[in-house]
């Protein structure tokens, strides 16, 4: 993986200083709450509803046992011991003390992390593929580009102060495991006429106006590709709203002008930026690809003794495909049955941290769906990992389960919030387990948000629940049909909400419905859409 | 070379030897009218590109910054150096320690603050990237480069 070099290491030096500055100035008043706010958010530092929040950024999810070492520490030194994963691949800490802020970046600067630009309206943490560089079927490793992408979004000049909060995507396979296309610029590497190149999407996104983003360019040439998004980025700081931070994203000025005039003004920008010596030297591309080379993989076992059943039903749902047949990937699901989705303990990252080394190259990866991989993991070690994961209460086998639910820190945690999304992904995942009927619905995505906001992805969920306060009093409402993956939909809101109790009755409901109604192999989206909403309303209504 | 605190009027810092333009600037499309304009003031949501016809008669180009949260007027500096323009280009208004590295190397050359900036701080901030990742106008080197000589 990427490893920082002497000019890396100093921009994130430089970081850490320039923070210690600005804490110092608002301490001595210089600086009034206001005008410390944007700052210390784009050092990932927001203030939540009991305490300080910091968010620390995992570049394209991936990163080695050392820091993922660090990250345990950091949990047990500084919060409550424990970490939560995010749907953007980074780790937050929700239980911040401002004054030890400076220090914490500073233990991360040691292992080659940072909070930079974690937050704030410029352009964020780039994510990727969690499966990258492992995949079978991916066309080539994505995060080359992603890292290029990295060095220039840092700090760029131009772009930090955008009308809104702005979030890449690089992918390289045609299967989609980054929600590529619900991004305000989504990038998949592709290949034609056999050359490499890149395919752009811009203007999606979730939220309160969620949208899929249009493709604008089926391929840019890669020594175009830093050019491309900077003439992309230019137009939308030029032209991207302002008045009303509702309707600041990207998604609204492609919306607004239409997907084809936006690409005629950004065309018009990267003609004239190809003058202007924006992009990187090529070489820069040729010295970052080494550091994603893939390590020696050695021929061994290529297949398993699935006698313990518990066993074999972890490595159905949490194994995925590897490039090399001796090799998995594996996934630790941070979703135990009543747990709290993406929370993990600073022994739990330590142990995590530790696998990694012994059996996946040293290397870890964060899934959007707050989960984490081990990547490159032999076969024959399967079973030892596994049980190495039970012990540490890391071992559910529910990959892409109703179990598997991404919900977002709800009024738990956060000032925005209008409901609480923990306890009701808690007893969701409770119920369906207790049942049995996790296991009878197979690959069925949940995804629940406290608010309008949609962090936790509500409109890509197969199922969506969506908190909304409905006169003082929690109400959810659920939507079915969404998807982030490469069949990418929105989903659609069923009718009326319904109370905690009511929703997860409803949940009961669709599911039932799904499993009398099913075909063959098809997964509770496809029999939604095969069918359509109105059996599902009236088994909802009536 | 930095000229900290010594520049007449409301200029703060200026990064030029010329003499600073020593009458008021007119809006962007008084300045298209006026044949005889040599200093224009551009806003959030004015097209900097406008001016590039009229660039060869400006000494000076204000960028005026109402709010330090609306980054347009870095684009619009960007945009008047690409361009060739080598008049000085000033960011004036609501400008705060943190922005000037930024400013700086989208082009501006010259800073008029709502409220006088603490001049050591804003040396500090100045100096605060050793190196930096992006090409613009200001002809530093950047890291790529300087990782492959």
């Amino acid at each position: 993986m990427y490893a920082y070099d002497q000019y890396d290491q100093q921009m994130v030096d430089a970081r850490v200083a320039e923070f210690r500055d600005q804490a110092r100035r608002r301490l001595e008043g210089k600086l009034t709450e206001d005008q410390f706010k944007p700052l210390r958010l784009m050092n990932g530092l927001y203030l939540q509803l009991h305490a300080y929040m910091l968010r620390v950024a995992i570049p394209y999810g991936t990163l080695n046992s050392r820091q993922m070492t660090a990250l345990g520490d950091i949990a047990d030194k500084y919060d409550r011991g424990y970490g939560h994963f995010t749907t953007r691949q980074n780790l937050q800490y929700n239980w911040i003390k401002l004054e030890d802020a400076a220090d914490i970046l500073a233990d991360l600067a040691k292992v080659e992390m940072h909070a930079i630009q974690t937050s704030g309206n410029c352009i964020r943490n780039i994510s990727s593929d969690h499966f990258a560089g492992a995949a079978k079927d991916e066309l080539i490793d994505p995060r080359p580009y992603a890292e290029l992408l990295r060095q220039w979004s840092s700090f760029h000049p131009e772009f930090t102060y955008l009308p809104r909060k702005f979030k890449i995507a690089v992918i390289a396979a045609e299967k989609d495991r980054a929600a590529m296309r619900l991004h305000d610029i989504g990038i998949q590497i592709v290949e034609k006429d056999g050359e490499i190149g890149a395919r752009f999407y811009v203007g999606g996104g979730m939220g309160r106006t969620p949208m899929i983003a249009p493709m604008i360019r089926d391929f840019v040439p890669l020594d175009q590709l830093i050019t491309y998004s900077e003439a992309c980025l230019r137009v939308y700081n030029r032209y991207g709203r302002r008045d009303n931070k509702y309707k600041a994203r990207i998604k609204i000025l492609v919306h607004e002008l239409g997907a084809e005039e936006y690409t005629r003004q950004v065309e018009e920008e990267f003609a004239h930026m190809l003058d202007q010596g924006v992009e990187p030297p090529r070489e820069e591309l040729e010295r970052i690809k080494p550091f994603f080379a893939d390590p020696a993989f050695e021929d061994g076992p290529k297949t398993l003794d699935r006698t313990d059943p518990d066993f074999a039903l972890w490595v159905k749902h949490n194994t995925h495909q590897h490039k090399h047949d001796s090799y998995v990937s594996a996934v630790i699901s941070l979703k135990p049955v009543g747990g709290i989705p993406g929370d993990a303990t600073g022994e739990q990252i330590r142990i995590m941290a530790q696998l990694a080394k012994q059996y996946s190259v040293d290397e870890l990866r964060i899934m959007h769906t707050q989960n984490v991989v081990l990547p490159h993991v032999k076969i024959a070690d399967l079973y030892a990992i596994w049980t190495a994961l039970g012990a540490a209460d890391l071992g559910a086998p529910n990959m892409d389960s109703i179990e598997d639910m991404i919900a977002c820190p709800g009024l738990d945690y956060c000032a925005l919030a209008n409901a609480r999304s923990i306890p009701l992904a808690q007893r969701i995942s409770e119920r369906f387990d207790a049942s049995g009927k996790t296991e009878k619905l197979g690959e069925l995505k949940l995804k629940i948000s406290g608010c309008i906001n949609a962090c936790g992805h509500h409109h890509a969920g197969h199922i969506g629940i969506l908190g909304v306060d409905r006169k003082g009093v929690e109400n959810y409402q659920l939507s079915l049909g969404g998807s982030e993956a490469e069949d990418v939909s929105l989903a659609k809101i069923t009718g009326p909400g319904f109370t905690e109790d009511g929703v997860i009755e409803a949940v009961e409901k669709v599911t039932d419905l799904y499993l009398n109604r099913r075909e063959g192999e098809e997964r509770f989206l496809d029999t939604y859409r095969r069918i359509g909403m109105t059996p599902f309303k009236e088994a909802l209504y009536d | 070379m930095t000229d900290f605190g010594t520049s007449p009027d409301e200029v703060q810092f200026r990064f030029r030897d010329d003499e600073p333009a020593d009458h008021g600037t007119v809006t962007v499309d008084a300045c298209c009218d006026q044949t005889n304009a040599t200093a224009v003031r551009i806003e959030p949501g004015d097209d900097a590109r406008t001016l590039l016809p009229f660039l060869d008669r400006l000494a000076l180009v204000e960028v005026n910054f109402p709010s330090f949260g609306d980054g347009r007027g870095y684009s619009s500096a960007r945009i008047l150096r690409e361009a060739g323009f080598t008049g000085e280009l000033r960011a004036v208004g609501d400008l705060g320690i943190d922005q000037l590295s930024h400013m700086r190397r989208c082009g501006f050359d010259a800073f008029a603050p709502d409220k006088l900036l603490d001049e050591e701080d804003a040396a500090r901030a100045f100096a605060t990237w050793d190196n930096v990742y992006q090409s613009t106008t200001d002809d530093r080197k950047t890291i790529q480069e300087l990782r492959h000589g």
